[in-house]
């Protein structure tokens, strides 16, 4: 039997078979895979990337419990109609803080990934409430019940733990000043000195309008950040990535 | 199928060598045009890990032959319309728009790439046709808050309004007079407004509501009512409401006052983008 005829033993026995299979998927798998962990030209560092906010981080869970995934996705990709359109590409690095990330595959709506900044936050109230009350031709539906849902931020350091956990850098003191931060970020009368210094760039403001802190609050905060911590006016793409 | 035996003997193919209750399988080769387009494939492969990204090594993967990367290819396509357009671009940029005519190709370019502009960035707000909707304004009429010439609309798109983080952004803000005023007061004023208009209204009440009109109003909206551009404090006698003028709308404004926030876009659009967008603007039908 010459060795090109070999693969018959293979194939005369399942168990074999399945053996040999899984082997050469698993070579595939590392091969293709665990470059990317060493490989400096797939890591690319990026400065302003911080991670989430005690509140920015429960917006993000109501994003996610939500399904806005489903119909938004948060990746620019690195074409041109795409960055006129929405702004700069992303990068891989904006979504380090993300488990899980919400690349999303779909767009029914628009891209989210640099929504941050755009709209006011009345705009985000009314567009959440009653989004064709501002864009009649839009088929979203409302959320007008996250206004009604308060948030005490109980559980907040055990989420922020959790992440840890996963790998993002919580430090002790954002964990035990979490539920301070959760409240200061959606009250601008606070003192949220300790926040802003905590999470550079965090936009601080009574995002709902009502006295409450709430669900509304917590998600038009994740809004309000996202694609706004890279500064790319002194961001420089290397073009070998 | 029982007479696989006499179609082995006929094609002269030999069998695999197993008999299932007497039926034995062929073994024919398999096609040559298939296998050959096989093996080219595996080439195939292989070239192309050679021509492009793939192949990792110790610090980096190969680049490739060709020296394909996605964010140089997008980088150059956007420089590619960017240089196509750079005249006519740099031109718009640096124009006085109010002195520039609109048969320039830099006005017809200008309105034509502010279009674009709008409809990605300001139609979530202002309505893709530019009619706004409650608490945004709309863009047909000839009533600004903040002034409707090309050097104010300029500002607006550039500065925002009442947006915080820009320093140029131009500010006011009503007083939320319900905490200030008494509830028969604010009743009598919200029937003065209403009159300036020609609404339906108390006659008798707002007689007494001009009162606490010219004390707490007048600064800002003016005695007649006209407002003022410089303040974005609008006009209250022209049946054009930003927030509805209904009594109780007139009187929920009164009492918890409103006023809408825009962003800079001066920091996300390019120098002629916002001349561009500043253009179409003015010139969908209310530009002073």
């Amino acid at each position: 039997m010459s060795v090109l005829n070999k693969h018959a033993i293979l194939e005369r026995s399942p168990t074999l078979l399945f053996t040999f299979s899984l082997l050469v998927v698993t070579i595939g798998g590392i091969v293709e895979i665990a470059p990317l962990f060493y490989l400096e030209n797939t890591i690319e560092e990026v400065d302003g990337m911080r991670p989430y906010s005690p509140l920015e981080l429960a917006g993000r869970d109501i994003y996610v419990r939500e399904g806005c995934y489903v119909c938004h996705s948060q990746m620019i990709r690195p074409m041109r109609d795409e960055v006129e359109r929405y702004g700069h590409y992303s990068l891989a690095a904006e979504s380090m803080y993300d488990h899980p990330f919400q690349w999303g595959s779909k767009r029914t709506g628009p891209d989210l990934a640099r929504v941050g900044g755009r709209y006011s936050d009345a705009w985000h109230v009314d567009h959440f409430t009653n989004p064709q009350s501002v864009v009649p031709e839009s088929v979203m539906p409302k959320y007008a019940f996250l206004a009604d849902t308060k948030l005490d931020g109980k559980y907040i350091g055990d989420l922020m733990e959790t992440h840890r956990m996963v790998g993002v850098p919580y430090t002790d003191e954002m964990i035990t000043e979490a539920r301070m931060d959760f409240r200061a970020q959606a009250d601008p009368d606070s003192d949220w000195d300790g926040l802003i210094e905590r999470y550079p760039g965090a936009v601080v403001s009574n995002f709902d309008g009502q006295p409450e802190l709430t669900e509304m609050d917590a998600i038009i905060a994740y809004m309000q950040m996202l694609g706004t911590l890279v500064d790319f006016s002194t961001f420089t793409a290397d073009a070998s990535r | 199928m029982s007479d696989n035996a006499n179609q082995d003997a006929q094609d002269g193919v030999g069998t695999t060598g197993h008999s299932w209750d007497g039926i034995e399988e062929l073994n024919n080769p398999l096609p040559r045009w298939w296998l050959w387009t096989f093996y080219i494939t595996i080439i195939w492969g292989i070239a192309y890990t050679i021509a492009y990204p793939a192949w990792p090594m110790i610090s980096s993967a190969t680049s490739g032959v060709l020296g394909y990367s996605t964010r140089a290819q997008v980088a150059e396509e956007i420089a590619a319309v960017d240089a196509r357009n750079a005249e006519v671009a740099t031109t718009l940029a640096n124009a006085d728009l109010a002195t520039l005519a609109p048969e320039d190709p830099a006005h017809q370019f200008g309105v034509a790439g502010g279009a674009a502009v709008f409809r990605a960035n300001c139609s979530q707000c202002h309505g893709s046709g530019a009619a706004g909707a409650k608490g945004y304004p709309n863009l047909l009429d000839d009533d600004w808050l903040w002034g409707g010439s090309l050097e104010a609309i300029e500002a607006t798109v550039r500065h925002g309004i009442r947006y915080e983080p820009d320093g140029d952004t131009r500010f006011s803000e009503m007083p939320a007079f319900g905490t200030f005023l008494e509830e028969d007061v604010i009743a009598a004023t919200t029937e003065y407004v209403l009159s300036l208009s020609g609404a339906v209204h108390d006659s008798a009440l707002a007689a007494t509501g001009a009162e606490s009109y010219a004390s707490n109003c007048a600064a800002c909206h003016g005695d007649d009512g006209k407002g003022s551009t410089d303040l974005g404090a609008p006009d209250l006698t022209d049946a054009i409401w930003l927030y509805g003028g209904d009594r109780d709308a007139v009187h929920e404004t009164i009492t918890n006052a409103r006023f809408g926030v825009m962003p800079a876009w001066g920091p996300r659009l390019s120098e002629a983008e916002i001349k561009a967008v500043t253009l179409y603007v003015h010139q969908l039908g209310g530009g002073e």
